[in-house]
């Protein structure tokens, strides 16, 4: 299992570079992997976003897909797609220190 | 890690619910994992971003052996509104949005509407006849311009 520092501290992460144990996650990695992932500076959005990706695993065991994001985090799909450009769902999961989620719609 | 896909260029060639459904979710999942993605809808494709058609889209009942139904009660009258609602019911439990809202989410992701010129000429349909989510009616050749350096897929 690949491994990466994040705010001093180990992390496990899979090929793709999640976390596999969320548990591991705190608030001050994000700005390093927002960085990583094209994203400079993390704005009041796009905290709101990986927060409710943070409180959606930990309610349901999994992150929302893009159309849950739309529907329930408060940010519009077309926002959603201006602050992560590279695929909202994936790399706000990702930031938020959560598996991928899983799911085709 | 092996080459990623970074552009998909997908074509919509039929009217019914299951010939254009595919073709959403694919452009749909490609923006969702950060893909670039265009949508050339054709022929009885151009159905599903008509402005008062998309609202209607029916499963194909006859000729279509995956119902698993005789061809002719596929045919009776009603057979596929009645076909349509019921899949309709089941998309919706799975969060599956109907095809007009589908689409408005795609055209929000980014990924390009596009209506075919021979298509739209042949059934006497402009640029007004389609929602308002469509950038424009274009030529096979600019679909290829649009589509370079990309993956073609055709549904």
């Amino acid at each position: 299992m690949p491994t990466m520092t994040c705010a001093g501290r180990e992390i496990t992460v899979n090929d793709e570079g999640f976390f596999t144990d969320p548990s591991q996650w705190t608030e001050d990695m994000a700005p390093q992997i927002a960085s990583a992932e094209g994203i400079a500076e993390l704005t009041d959005r796009h905290w709101q976003v990986i927060k409710f990706m943070r409180h959606e695993y930990e309610a349901k065991g999994t992150g929302p897909t893009v159309r849950a994001l739309g529907k329930t985090s408060g940010v519009s799909v077309k926002e959603l797609y201006q602050l992560f450009p590279k695929g909202p769902a994936k790399v706000a999961a990702k930031i938020a220190g959560i598996p991928k989620p899983r799911g085709c719609i | 890690m092996t080459a990623k896909i970074e552009k998909v260029s997908i074509i919509v060639s039929k009217g019914s619910l299951e010939g254009i459904y595919p073709g959403l979710i694919m452009a749909n999942g490609a923006r969702a994992e950060g893909i670039e993605a265009n949508l050339f809808f054709t022929f009885f494709g151009l159905d599903a971003i008509h402005k008062v058609r998309h609202e209607h889209i029916k499963l194909a009942t006859v000729g279509n052996p995956g119902l698993h139904l005789a061809t002719w009660a596929g045919g009776l009258p009603g057979v596929s509104s009645v076909m349509t609602h019921y899949l309709g019911r089941k998309m919706d439990q799975l969060d599956i949005p109907p095809i007009p809202e589908f689409i408005e989410m795609i055209a929000d992701t980014g990924a390009g509407l596009y209506g075919c010129k021979a298509s739209a000429d042949l059934f006497g349909l402009t640029k007004s006849d389609l929602i308002d989510q469509v950038k424009d009616i274009i030529t096979v050749g600019e679909f290829y311009d649009l589509a370079a350096g990309g993956q073609i897929i055709f549904t």
